[in-house]
């Protein structure tokens, strides 16, 4: 009996465990479901694809092994930029990915990485406010409408609660840095945070355009393609971004240095860089991408969803959140106090 | 029961622990000792200005806080839960396994889908508020979702069936020839309960009060989404350590300090019970 | 049985499965949002099946769940008579408690880095391997509660009578324990079927070990799609009728 348990089980083991080329880490639903089987038809390579729930948890496990087992994932920007203080990633070889001339030019002069040398930006956006246009008696136009709301709107707000744009929200709002280390000023915006915590429906980073659209919640901390969720179930509902201005978020792909399949690794990005595939992310995400190629040819979204269409010398204006070094542990604390209050 | 014997019955136990839990924490524990590395590793210089951040009152609140909100969750799964697990035990023997499988089985679809279920039944729109406002009970909705109180009902309903599961173990193992005895000495039913049930079936609900207690404190999702993430707990505070913050020392040192705690609270019940019987 | 011990197992029952009510309510629901009822719909039932991911991770987690149990009904059932049968000491009563009370997270990381450290590659087994420790010490102490009024005369008595130790253990002490067996296994079964986070960082990348909490909790992001509720729904179905023909088949052999 316990043979004929163990033979099954080590065969069904051996039946998903056909030998991948390359395995791939990201959020599911983040490309497309079939994407490693157009990938495998276009260029030969087998990939597996892996999920992770939050950047958080892919950061911890790779931390703690060491990046064994994956060869390419998909992080948000700081995340990237800490991998690769870290020594984890390799280096982007760009004679492997020449898809990549279909990029804005200003998508490869980001920042946090000049020539795009430890990574590869997959999608980008900003954060701002997503609100039910209909139900607000006037439009907001500051990260102060979120902080210190109108009467009516209180009990109706959400903000997000990941550390670093719960905080920016804070600093954009006194005019300063989203990678402020200046402790005075954080607590400053620690003040200003733990106050309009009162006046919150609750923090939330995943389901809040649902609440718009159910005008639970009227005004939303959001990262412009989840109000697009919102404003795809509601038209009534808009985007902004405050006069104080935003954020450039960019979430990224990397390849990591513990990986033997290298180039392998390098065919995948280039892979998800082909202009059609990247419309794939337009049209079925609704995020911006930093393909120019891609944009162009489904620019038509803009009318329906308008955030889509922002330009990308206005994009570019805005800050990307970096790595904070050494304040890091000031960061956690801040978030922690304002959390528990 | 000579010794020898004893320690094989209890050697894979041990061994398992030891090499699979014990060994890795006593590595990741003594991080604790170290500093965070500027980018999230570690920097290996002993001290222990973890341990003194820990009793900053920052933290202190949360553990409190945690520690209430497990408390009033293992106490009121125990009230539910008692006299469900002492009604299927009086139920005929036949159905006794299938009602404590029901018990278990809503269990068995997945956390996060069961959260937002009570999402949906909770909020302002929920069916709880829909239906009250209907019946005409309530003119306005009931804030019930993102107050402390979801977070209490969602913990109690993820575990009580752990309580009803281990109380009705101690249950079945009593024997009913001392409630008739108790009975015809002339007790009535609510003193037969407190003198006679209680007290042999507390093991089951001493256990199924520490497991109530210990997951719930630990846990983040419930505080997390019925909360609206607004009571941050100490179960939240460890995760963001490790995985937010990427700070495993400090992250080291508050699993440390609750694990002291617990073993500590551990310790004291033991006492307690020996000294009862 | 008196009607009002019905009553209250009725409320209790009821309490438990509202939510189980609503999975199923929105499995149905055509827009599958759960603020807005869109029709009545089997789409995700279809949608579903043609997930192989979701089957996959299903299967994964049966897999897991079913050896854990049973590795940490046997060791966990031995650690508690060795523990029960003779008094022990402060530190073992520690090393049976400490699973319960650590933090998943830390279990977890602190198991990658070990595994890591020792070079073991990972994959199904690995997460078997962890999720039998935190099971022994709930089966163990489940198991203990069956213990705390046990009478060690009646195994005294049965080897004063001539009884050898495994014959005593098969037909005295094993049906004593048993219920507390099958409920720590049940304990067991239903703690490692909805474990991720130590799941996730102890599996190994890529599908083949991916289980079916970690495929849910990876989709939070983008939006938890209905499918798992119907999938929720089957297997709450499927349980059932187990569950009602185990009964029948009891039945049967009684009246045989």
């Amino acid at each position: 009996m316990k043979k004929i348990f163990y033979v099954l089980l080590f065969s069904t083991i051996s039946i998903f465990s056909a030998k991948s080329d390359i395995v791939v880490s990201n959020w599911d639903g983040y490309s497309a479901p079939d994407i490693m089987e157009t990938f495998q038809a276009a260029t030969g390579v087998k990939g597996e694809m892996s999920f992770h729930a939050t950047n958080e948890e892919i950061m911890g496990k790779v931390t703690a092994s060491k990046g064994e087992g994956y060869d390419v994932l998909f992080v948000s920007s700081p995340f990237a930029e800490a991998l690769n203080e870290m020594g984890l990633l390799a280096d982007i070889d760009h004679s492997k990915i020449p898809n990549i001339e279909n990029f804005y030019p200003e998508a490869m002069n980001l920042d946090f990485d000049p020539g795009n040398k430890f990574q590869v930006p997959y999608a980008w956006g900003t954060t701002g406010l997503c609100y039910r246009s209909d139900l607000v008696s006037k439009a907001p136009d500051s990260w102060d409408d979120l902080l210190s709301p109108d009467d009516s709107l209180k009990g109706k707000i959400t903000m997000l609660s990941t550390d670093r744009w719960l905080l920016s929200a804070g600093l954009l709002s006194l005019g300063y840095s989203v990678n402020e280390t200046n402790e005075s000023k954080l607590n400053e915006a620690k003040a200003k945070l733990i106050a309009a915590k009162k006046d919150l429906l609750a923090y939330d980073d995943t389901t809040f355009y649902s609440k718009l659209v159910s005008g639970e919640a009227v005004m939303t901390h959001a990262w412009d393609g989840w109000c697009n969720y919102a404003i795809w179930e509601n038209p009534d509902v808009k985007y902004v971004i405050p006069k104080e201005g935003s954020d450039l978020w960019i979430d990224t792909m990397v390849i990591m240095k513990s990986s033997s399949n290298i180039d392998e690794a390098h065919a995948f990005i280039n892979y998800i860089l082909d202009a059609d595939v990247a419309a794939w992310t337009i049209n079925n995400i609704l995020y911006k991408v930093p393909n120019e190629k891609a944009m162009t040819a489904t620019a038509e979204i803009a009318d329906s969803f308008p955030n889509m269409g922002m330009s990308v010398s206005e994009l570019s204006s805005y800050e990307t959140l970096k790595d904070v070094g050494s304040a890091a542990k000031l960061y956690a604390k801040t978030v922690s106090d304002i959390l528990s209050d | 029961m000579n010794t020898i014997k004893n320690n094989i019955l209890i050697l894979p136990g041990v061994a398992w622990i030891t090499i699979f839990l014990f060994i890795p924490c006593l590595v990741i524990i003594s991080y604790s000792f170290f500093e965070r590395g500027v980018y999230g590793g570690i920097e290996y210089n002993f001290n222990f200005d973890n341990y003194n951040r820990v009793i900053e009152f920052t933290y202190f609140k949360i553990l409190v806080n945690s520690a209430k909100i497990a408390f009033l969750s293992a106490l009121i799964a125990i009230v539910i839960g008692y006299p469900a697990a002492y009604f299927i035990h009086l139920s005929p023997k036949k159905y006794q396994l299938i009602l404590l499988f029901l018990v278990m089985l809503p269990f068995w679809s997945n956390y996060l889908i069961r959260t937002y279920a009570w999402m949906v039944l909770l909020n302002n729109q929920g069916i709880i508020n829909n239906t009250l406002l209907w019946i005409g009970l309530i003119d306005e909705p009931v804030k019930i979702l993102y107050t402390q109180s979801a977070v209490i009902i969602g913990l109690v309903y993820n575990y009580l069936p752990f309580v009803v599961l281990s109380i009705f173990s101690s249950i079945s193992k009593m024997d009913h020839n001392l409630i008739e005895a108790s009975k015809d000495l002339g007790g009535n039913s609510v003193n037969t309960f407190f003198k006679i049930t209680l007290p042999l079936t507390l093991p089951g609900v001493a256990a199924g009060f520490v497991f109530v207690f210990v997951l719930s404190i630990g846990n983040f999702i419930t505080p997390d989404l019925l909360g609206g993430g607004k009571f941050l707990m100490i179960g939240n505070l460890i995760y963001d350590q490790y995985l937010s913050a990427r700070d495993w020392p400090f992250g080291s040192s508050l699993s440390f300090v609750l694990i002291s705690i617990m073993l500590l609270l551990l310790f004291v019940q033991a006492v307690l019970i020996r000294k009862n019987s | 049985m008196k009607f009002r011990y019905k009553f209250y197992l009725i409320l209790v029952f009821s309490f438990l499965y509202i939510p189980i009510c609503i999975l199923i309510f929105l499995s149905f629901n055509k827009s599958g949002m759960p603020t807005s009822w869109g029709g009545f719909s089997t789409d995700w039932y279809v949608k579903l099946f043609e997930n192989k991911k979701i089957f996959y991770a299903f299967l994964n987690t049966l897999i897991v769940a079913s050896i854990s149990t049973i590795l940490s009904a046997i060791i966990g059932t031995l650690l508690a008579m060795g523990m029960e049968l003779k008094k022990t000491n402060n530190f073992i009563e520690g090393i049976a408690f400490v699973p319960m009370i650590i933090p998943d997270i830390v279990m977890a990381i602190s198991l990658l880095s070990f595994f890591t450290l020792i070079q073991m590659t990972l994959g199904l087994h690995s997460i078997i391997l962890s999720h039998v420790v935190f099971n022994i010490a709930f089966v163990c102490a489940v198991v203990r509660t069956r213990f705390k009024y046990f009478d060690h005369r009646v195994i005294e008595a049965s080897y004063d009578l001539g009884a050898k130790k495994i014959t005593t253990f098969y037909k005295i002490t094993l049906p004593i324990i048993f219920p507390g067996v099958i409920a720590g296994s049940l304990l067991a079964f239903t703690l490692s079927v909805d474990e991720f986070i130590i799941a996730f960082f102890t599996s190994g990348a890529g599908s083949s070990s991916t289980t079916l909490p970690m495929l849910i909790y990876s989709m939070i992001r983008f939006g938890v799609t209905p499918e798992i509720n119907a999938l929720s729904t089957l297997i709450i179905l499927f349980s059932f009728m187990i569950v009602l023909l185990s009964q029948r088949l009891n039945k049967e052999s009684i009246i045989s």
